[in-house]
């Protein structure tokens, strides 16, 4: 049998991995990316808790997460898009118009 | 044999995270996502969510990572030029803080989470419980995140047309 409490453990290293990587990382997409990973820690935490209550809710919240996550990606990579015919970069340090 | 499972499952989630975290190259970090998001998917399964294991491998796997892939290409991003430049604050918090934060987030679960899941109830995970869940007491907000998806959908496809001269 699984150990519930390892489960939120790794849910909580892989969100911390996701914000590491939001940290460090300087192209837009791979944050978007790492951005990604977060949601996924989320989503199974929300999993661990729906099998501890044996009941539907917390995977509905994890459905809705998952549209979230879609929704997301797709409004997130069309900005890129848009600033990348703009600046012609997607380096989010040359990306610094409204930072005085 | 599920502990050997959940063990070789989570070593491949956290080494393809570190991997998305540490390359450089956007195609093979975006390749390493997709890697985590289906091991991932097993993690669900194992966790008795089917329904949402073959969501995650459909939607996730499947639609988000196609849409990321799809633009690394079409912008053509070659890796990040060169490393952070020396001294940056970032490269020294980033750590530091992930590591603070699992300790400490490790530590409370270890404190007050049970130590094993409770017997598996009738239906648990599968389609039709889910279903009857959703089109009833959360139709609401169902309707609600549809609605979102349209919004999001027509925002990208605004954001990212070329403007008409």
């Amino acid at each position: 049998m699984i150990d519930p409490r390892l489960v939120l453990v790794l849910s909580a290293v892989l969100f911390a991995l996701g914000v590491a990587g939001v940290l460090t990382r300087r192209g837009a997409i791979s944050i978007l990316m790492c951005v990604e990973l977060m949601l996924n820690a989320g989503n199974l935490a929300f999993i661990a808790f729906a099998r501890l209550a044996n009941g539907p809710q917390a995977q509905i919240y994890v459905f809705f997460v998952m549209t979230l996550a879609a929704a997301e990606a797709a409004a997130g990579l069309a900005i890129v898009i848009a600033l990348f015919r703009l600046r012609g970069t997607t380096d989010v340090d040359e990306i610094n118009l409204l930072k005085w | 044999m599920e502990q050997i499972a959940f063990f070789v499952l989570a070593l491949l989630v956290v080494a393809s995270a570190l991997s998305v975290i540490t390359n450089r190259n956007p195609v093979t970090c975006a390749v390493s996502l997709a890697f985590n998001l289906v091991a991932i998917a097993g993690l669900y399964m194992l966790l008795d969510a089917q329904f949402l294991g073959l969501m995650q491998v459909i939607v996730y796997a499947g639609a988000i990572m196609v849409l990321i892939l799809f633009v690394i290409m079409l912008l053509n991003l070659r890796e990040e030029e060169q490393p952070h430049p020396a001294g940056r604050v970032q490269r020294v918090i980033a750590p530091v803080a992930s590591l603070a934060f699992s300790i400490v987030i490790g530590r409370a679960v270890f404190a007050s989470a049970p130590s094993s899941f409770p017997d598996k109830a009738e239906g648990f995970g599968n389609a039709a419980a889910l279903g009857n869940e959703l089109f009833t007491k959360f139709y609401y907000p169902f309707e609600a995140i549809s609605l979102l998806l349209i919004v999001a959908m027509v925002g990208a496809v605004l954001l990212a047309k070329r403007k008409v001269e």
